[in-house]
């Protein structure tokens, strides 16, 4: 270590003001704050400071990102197999097809992104920030496993872009920068990214898997065909071999579904990660959940056929599509939903009212948690603005009650 | 039945090289002392003295510019031996040699048996400057009008010593007597129940017991707590060894210039209590007193608003603290950030170090980390025990909205109420700076 830093020492002088290789100052500032920790002490205010910092806040949610990435990479695997109409499920052939499947993508959105990062930290003379870390890992994780890399790379670019740097980087953005960028393909490339292909790996990648699709196959998702279902009866969800997907099911997650959103059982393990280490807030989380659970109620209560989505029970609602992923990972994001405690509630509720609110009544959109979550970054600021104001007026009131 | 308070929200650092009950005690007498106007935040300096000048405990060496009448005084007997200044000729410290003489100053106490004379008596013994008010953090101007008094009775910083062991009851209790003249509120004292000194039996004087961790200690978390301050109003605050020093100037009508300093901090070879003078000369002071740590750094005061004093520097304000700590800037902590040590002090729970509940750290100056914009909810609200919303408060701040500002409390906070919040903050922006700042804005912009 210490050759690497004497090393670090060494070369540190070209970077700076005047040296050779002066344009290079962000990218060798971002490796060396990040190889050892910086030397910088404090010169105002406290002499000591807290070991935790933003890297480290950074670097947990990608750990508690990891859960949802291992099974995803599983997931995507067994799909393919069972697309195929494999009768046998060899654990390590489906989790290396699943690691080559979603590996451009991590590599596409990392390296667009944190290009762009790097670029925009040498013309503003700032240091990188690490933000990106867990928005280019969100990025693969939410979408389908077969979205064209070239999509990820304009939507990558276009988020960090227009939802991030133009309004002053890491910290500053209004909207979700993960969820800008699904909107986007959402958005911008509606025939490539609804239906029920992309859900599911077609491709053999390196002789594993095979690209014919056995016949007859349908590859959409629980929700994609929940939102197409016709008829009296409630809709029964089945997977690729035809067999009905039971609530269990669900939790696991050995469904179709974006590539990192299925399984419920590791996004409460990444929310217990996130919990444990203070770094996601807990009323976010639970008012989601709770705001999702009253509208599904709700919505089941009222069942009716025009919207077959209503005839889902409250528990499923929840397990399905990505909105325990957007309760746990995309409503917690601090920057962008409500900062005061109270707003924090009010927010998280309305998050899971407004999600299967669009799920259920707007047939055209099959899965409502990243547009419930890109509309209440909008209005988060509003809910902390009211918060705000009662701490205002009860200050002034105990002014004047005193007179 | 005295009132009690509880404060739920903040934190107790566990430092390493505190003082114990056993701890031994020394004295040094100073060769040289300095009188620093910094110490004194809203204190416009101008000299009463010459390079030269031979002086007397007690007499004035500066007073302030908008109030004449308020001085600093020189601790010994003494020459002054220089005035040293900084940029745009702002004067930084007025040093004086000690004679050893010993000669002082002697107040006419009678005069001060009412409010006027109090004041003067104060104003002119240099102990005026050791009191603040709320708003501004400042010395309290001698002309407003005092709704209440607060005293603060502990000190609950890292590191800190028990402030009422060293001070006479009996002095604290007539400093409180005489201070009910400035107000027609209360003087509030605020104090831990175990080392409280009992101010039973003394008209308009309220001993409040506090409980909690620090910042409980701090005198405008009490105010918070008791009485907030709201627009208009002026609170002047204290602590509890500048009442009694006030009460022995009534007694004696001499100023005490004595203080007793905790020695703190790892890089402390023994922890220890040194009897001192005020504005002592710390070189000598801590001569063969420290470990072999090459880069150190000496603060006067505690870890969170203590000053960074240069080792040939000299005991500032409130003259109570020195701390130790390593620097710190020529480690190399490999992957710092992903670092399972349990040596890492934190509180957030990802560092084993925060689940040793009995270990005590010893940490570096540096800021372990870099400087990034508000990320984080909610980190500051967990140690801010006010009804403060801290967040929008130093946003208001920032971007100087005064109307903002006042409508979030500004009038009710110091910038040492932020230090906590500093601490654990994991953008690592210097609060303190940034609510000093606003606070003399605002100030500048009123007045």
């Amino acid at each position: 270590m210490k050759a690497l830093r004497k090393y670090l020492d060494k070369i540190k002088p070209k970077f700076e003001e005047g040296g050779k290789l002066h344009a290079f100052r962000s990218v060798f500032d971002g490796f060396e704050t990040f190889l050892f920790t910086p030397r910088t002490t404090s010169t105002s205010g406290v002499h000591i400071h807290d070991s935790n910092d933003s890297k480290r806040t950074m670097i947990i949610v990608v750990m508690a990102l990891m859960p949802c990435l291992l099974f995803g990479m599983y997931n995507a695997g067994y799909q393919h197999w069972l697309a195929i109409g494999a009768s046998s499920f060899p654990f390590w052939s489906l989790m290396l097809y699943g690691f080559l499947a979603i590996l451009p993508t991590i590599v596409v959105s990392y390296v667009v992104g944190l290009g762009i990062e790097f670029v925009v930290a040498q013309w503003r003379g700032e240091e990188i920030q690490e933000g990106f870390l867990v928005t280019g890992m969100l990025i693969p994780l939410i979408c389908p496993i077969d979205t064209p890399l070239w999509m990820i790379a304009v939507a990558t670019a276009f988020a960090v872009i227009f939802a991030k740097e133009v309004f002053g980087g890491t910290g500053y953005n209004i909207f979700n920068v993960a969820l800008v960028a699904r909107a986007f393909l959402f958005f911008a490339y509606p025939a490539k990214m609804s239906g029920d292909k992309v859900f599911v790996a077609h491709d053999t990648i390196l002789g594993l898997g095979d690209s014919a699709i056995a016949d007859g196959i349908t590859c959409a998702t629980p929700l994609g065909q929940i939102a197409t279902h016709a008829g009296d009866a409630a809709p029964v969800v089945t997977d690729l071999s035809g067999s009905a997907i039971s609530t269990f099911d669900a939790f696991i997650g050995l469904i179709p579904g974006s590539f990192g959103e299925t399984s419920t059982l590791c996004i409460l393990i990444g929310a217990a990660i996130l919990l444990f280490t203070g770094v996601a807030n807990w009323r976010v989380i639970l008012s989601v959940f709770v705001g999702g659970a009253a509208m599904a109620s709700l919505s089941y209560a009222l069942q009716t056929p025009t919207y077959p989505a209503s005839m889902i029970n409250p528990l499923d609602q929840l397990l399905l599509g990505g909105f325990a992923f957007a309760a746990v990972f995309m409503a917690t994001d601090p920057v962008t939903g409500a900062r005061t405690h109270t707003g924090q509630y009010i927010y998280g509720f309305l998050i899971g009212v407004l999600a299967i609110l669009i799920r259920v009544y707007n047939t055209g959109y099959p899965e409502g948690a990243m547009l419930a979550i890109l509309l209440m970054n909008a209005f988060a600021p509003l809910i902390d603005y009211c918060v705000v104001q009662s701490n205002i007026r009860r200050r002034l009131r105990r002014a004047n009650v005193k007179k | 039945m005295n009132k009690s308070i509880r404060i739920k929200k903040g934190l107790d650092l566990r430092l390493v090289g505190g003082i114990d009950s056993g701890a031994p005690r020394s004295v040094y007498t100073p060769k040289v002392l300095a009188v620093v106007p910094d110490d004194f935040r809203g204190f416009v300096a101008k000299l009463e003295v010459k390079e030269g000048d031979s002086v007397k405990a007690g007499d004035p060496v500066m007073r302030d510019k908008s109030h004449e009448e308020v001085k600093l005084t020189s601790p010994v007997s003494g020459r002054v031996s220089a005035i040293v200044r900084g940029a745009r000729r702002k004067i930084e410290r007025v040093v004086i040699e000690a004679d050893g003489n010993n000669e002082a100053i002697t107040f006419d106490v009678k005069s001060a048996s009412n409010a006027e004379g109090l004041r003067s008596l104060l104003a002119a013994s240099g102990l005026w400057a050791c009191l603040r008010q709320r708003p501004y953090d400042i010395i309290p101007n001698p002309d407003a009008t005092l709704r209440d008094i607060f005293v603060t009775g502990f000190d609950s910083a890292p590191l800190a010593p028990e402030l009422s062991a060293g001070i006479d009851a009996q002095h604290a209790r007539s400093g409180a007597k005489a201070l009910t003249l400035l107000t027609d509120g209360n003087v509030y004292i605020c104090q831990r129940a175990s080392s409280a000194i009992n101010f039973d039996g003394i008209d308009r004087v309220v001993a409040v017991d506090v409980e909690g961790p620090h910042p409980a200690g701090n005198v405008g978390v009490q105010i918070a707590n008791v009485k907030p301050v709201n627009k208009d109003e002026i609170v002047m605050t204290l602590d509890v060894v500048t009442l009694a020093r006030i009460g022995q100037l009534l007694a004696t009508g001499r100023v005490p210039y004595s203080t007793t300093v905790a020695l703190t901090g790892s890089e402390v070879a023994t922890p220890q209590l040194i009897d001192t003078i005020i504005g002592a000369d710390l070189a000598p002071m801590l001569e063969g007193k420290l470990s072999d740590t090459p880069h150190k750094r000496i603060i006067s005061g505690n870890v969170l608003t203590g000053w960074k004093v240069e080792p040939d520097g000299f005991l500032r304000f409130p003259y109570r603290h020195i701390t130790v700590i390593p620097e710190g800037d020529d480690v190399a902590d490999f992957l710092g950030w992903a670092s399972l040590s349990p040596k890492k002090m934190s509180v957030n729970r990802s560092f084993p170090g925060h689940f040793l509940f009995r270990k005590r750290f010893a940490p570096d100056a540096r800021i372990l980390g870099g400087k990034r914009a508000m990320i984080m909810s909610g980190e500051y609200d967990r140690v801010f025990p006010m009804d403060i919303l801290p967040e929008y408060l130093l946003k208001a701040i920032i971007s100087r909205n005064i109307e903002q500002m006042e409508q979030l409390g500004i009038y009710e906070v110091a910038p040492e109420d932020f230090a906590l919040a500093e601490y654990v903050d994991s953008s690592k922006l210097e609060l303190q700076k940034i609510v000093e700042e606003g606070l003399e804005y605002l100030r500048k912009e009123l007045n």
